[in-house]
């Protein structure tokens, strides 16, 4: 499944490549991207595990940048 | 402004109310206590501690999260060791001028993003439906294809569809660029994202809002920097190397002097903070997506797609550049001019015969063939004699429309022939519509026509019947658009068509184009682009130009595919790398002006970000630069390199 999500407060670029090589990393998503210019994150990932795999990108988002909140 | 960035502006300011007259009573001396109280730290600790809490509190934060290097932690490195030389008033000075140029910088980036984002507000609100003679406000959302929706005068077309009722004018400068607005009528596709001018028009939807060409434009332009460009990947590898790099350089040097060669610590601790406060690359990582971001929206408002930053990048790289002929730089509007039988056929017969052979084809030819037939038909239900009646006259259109529809079942079968003609079956007998090559490979005698245009020739059961000349114009822009394209620096023009030698020479010559092939089969097409690529230098790429439909295979190959958008024709957008919304070419070469543009200013700020942080870096390591060249060099560069970047908006 492809979604896309918007992202608030997300104000350094180094940040927005960490996020997104992290993001990778999960087990069930298949491609990530982050856009600092857009401020979005485009996922694609494990149909079933979905919700679930959005918790962990949660999570690992929060360690790289706490202020920037995912809208879910 | 943000909350939190006003936020910050207050603390600032704050800061520097207090900040300054310390700064000034130290200066002159004023500050000279001698009390065992570290009263001098405890005064300035107010202003830091009041600028710069939050840097402490996210290092601290973030390096219990696993987070250790980052600006924070940083920045609090630096700034404590200068407090631990007893500079206070420098600790302060450089949280200060960090916390500034962090707002700017903030600041910048959201100002880029809303002018891009205002750029982009194409994007409808809300459609119209009738409801028990009421309309009504709904989501585009929410409206399925098939449903009418009323666009008033002024509003924006919400969904791609087909007028059922109404005439006016339509803004397309949204999608296109263009500002002349186009004439809409019964019958009529309109697009997404277009402005509608003083007609109410009821529209039937043909495409859910997500298919809708806006949405689908929308969505393009967002992904579009998601391709990044050589450059970009390169500044994410120098960014991974660069700042580990200088940290480590930065504790060599507050180590190594001090510990081989027995120089004062204090000095070296400061210049190994200076290091560690340059070592942020920001300033290019911020500044050069953003610059592509900026190149990417003006080619938008141009009118003109470009899929990916990489692209941009690309195009401004451009040496050679192939015109499919039909459609590309002719108007692909074909016209049937002359009609010449042989003696004893007449031109109803063979015009009647050469519309059913080609009466299932969408080829452009087939289409001409079959609007003259269906007027000629009208005209004879009509008992007039006029000729060159255009299509605005429904009812004749209707007439000719069924007139062919009925003589259709006359035709038992079609069998097109990639780049020779069609083969049908008219009244049980065989009949072959096509260039020379069909009747060569038929084996059949035919008189050769020598007038320009594309020949159909006809002939029945392997007897040569005569054979119709249809004419497509040159586009009237063509000419410029080349001469324009060559001023860009563009060395070497080609065209390439499947037409026959004498029209593609005669276009060549009319557009000065360098070079000329003609009678190509599609598949020869892919092939000629790869011998050009072959003999392409370093540095040099090749860009095509077709339009979309039949040239995918050859838009793939070619390093740069432009196709024609015919206002967002869904194979071109799939097809191409980048899209000319309304098929005019001379767009082309101000899409390298803006690509050229943003690839100098993308160096610009590459050459300026680096030469700075080195040489801060340098003069830092000798002693000679202090922290307030150190948070210029990192805040400072990229507030620059930011603004900088926002230029490639404003290029036209």
């Amino acid at each position: 499944m492809k979604k896309k999500f918007k992202m608030v407060d997300l104000d350094c670029a180094n940040c927005a490549a960490k996020m997104e090589n992290a993001i990778k990393k999960i087990d069930g998503v298949t491609d990530a991207n982050v856009s600092f210019m857009a401020q979005k994150l485009t996922i694609e990932a494990d149909d079933a595990r979905f919700d679930e795999i959005m918790q962990e990108v949660v999570k690992v988002c929060k360690k790289v940048e706490p202020e920037c909140e995912i809208q879910l | 402004m943000t909350k939190k960035q006003k936020n910050m502006l207050y603390r600032i300011i704050i800061t520097a109310i207090i900040y300054i007259p310390l700064f000034v009573m130290e200066h002159m001396g004023k500050l000279e206590f001698q009390t065992a109280i570290p009263v001098n730290f405890l005064l300035f600790m107010i202003p830091y501690i009041i600028v710069g809490w939050d840097i402490v509190y996210r290092a601290v934060r973030n390096i219990s999260h696993g987070q250790v290097f980052d600006e924070n932690f940083l920045m609090c490195i630096a700034t404590f060791g200068a407090l631990g030389v007893g500079e206070y008033s420098e600790a302060v000075a450089v949280m200060l001028f960090y916390q500034i140029g962090e707002l700017f910088q903030g600041y910048a980036v959201g100002k880029s993003r809303q002018s891009i984002s205002e750029m982009m507000d194409i994007c409808p609100e809300y459609a119209n439906i009738e409801e028990d003679g009421q309309l009504k406000q709904v989501d585009p959302d929410n409206v399925s294809v098939g449903d009418i929706i009323v666009i008033k005068a002024g509003e924006r077309i919400p969904l791609d569809g087909v007028v059922v009722s109404g005439t006016s004018f339509v803004d397309t400068s949204a999608l296109t660029g263009e500002s002349v607005p186009r004439k809409v009528g019964e019958g009529s596709e309109i697009i997404s994202g277009c402005v509608n001018g003083s007609g109410l028009l009821r529209v039937k939807t043909t495409k859910e809002f997500d298919d809708s060409t806006v949405a689908k434009i929308l969505e393009l332009v967002e992904n579009a920097s998601s391709k990044k460009a050589k450059v970009e990947n390169f500044i994410t590898k120098f960014a991974k190397y660069y700042t580990p790099f200088v940290v480590c350089a930065a504790v060599v040097l507050a180590a190594l002097p001090p510990l081989v060669l027995g120089q004062p610590f204090g000095e070296w601790l400061k210049r190994a903070c200076i290091f560690l406060v340059i070592s942020c690359p920001c300033a290019l990582v911020i500044s050069v997506p953003l610059g592509f971001f900026g190149g990417i929206g003006a080619a938008s408002r141009l009118g003109v797609l470009v899929k990916g930053s990489n692209y941009l990048e690309v195009l401004s790289e451009m040496k050679t550049i192939v015109f499919d002929k039909t459609g590309t730089l002719t108007k692909g509007e074909f016209v049937v001019s002359k009609i010449l039988p042989c003696e004893n056929v007449s031109e109803a017969e063979l015009l009647e015969l050469a519309a059913l052979a080609e009466g299932y084809s969408d080829h452009p030819v087939a289409g001409a063939l079959k609007a003259a037939y269906m007027e000629s038909r009208a005209e004879v239900v009509n008992g007039t004699g006029e000729n060159g009646l255009t299509c605005v006259d429904t009812d004749r259109a209707a007439e000719g429309k069924a007139a062919l529809e009925l003589s259709m079942e006359r035709v038992a079968d079609t069998r097109e022939i990639p780049g020779h003609g069609i083969e049908a079956v008219i009244d049980g007998k065989i009949v072959c519509a096509g260039n020379a090559k069909l009747m060569e490979k038929e084996g059949i005698w035919y008189e050769t026509n020598p007038e320009p245009g594309t020949v159909v020739y006809l002939a029945k059961e392997g007897l040569y019947l005569g054979s119709i000349v249809i004419a497509d114009t040159v586009k009237p822009e063509a000419k410029r658009a080349i001469s324009q394209l060559k001023q860009s620096g563009v060395s070497q023009t080609v065209m390439l068509t499947g037409d026959r030698k004498e029209v593609g020479e005669a276009v060549a010559a009319q557009l000065h184009i360098d070079q000329v092939y003609t009678d190509l089969l599609p598949g020869d097409k892919v092939e000629k682009v790869e011998n050009l690529l072959g003999q392409l230098g370093e540095k040099e790429r090749l860009g095509f130009v077709g339009d979309g439909i039949n040239d995918a295979p050859v838009l793939g190959r070619a390093d740069i595919g432009i196709a024609m958008g015919s206002m967002g024709s869904d194979a071109a957008i799939e097809a191409a790398d980048i899209v000319l919304m309304d098929d005019d070419i001379m767009k082309i070469s101000a899409v390298m002006r803006i690509a050229r543009k943003t690839l100098q200013i993308v160096k610009q700020n590459i050459v300026f970000a680096l030469l700075v942080k080195a040489a801060v870096l340098i003069l830092g390591a000798l002693g000679m630069a202090n922290m307030w060249e150190a948070v210029f060099a990192d805040v400072g560069v990229s507030v620059i390199a930011i603004l900088n970047s926002m230029r490639t908006l404003k290029v036209k």
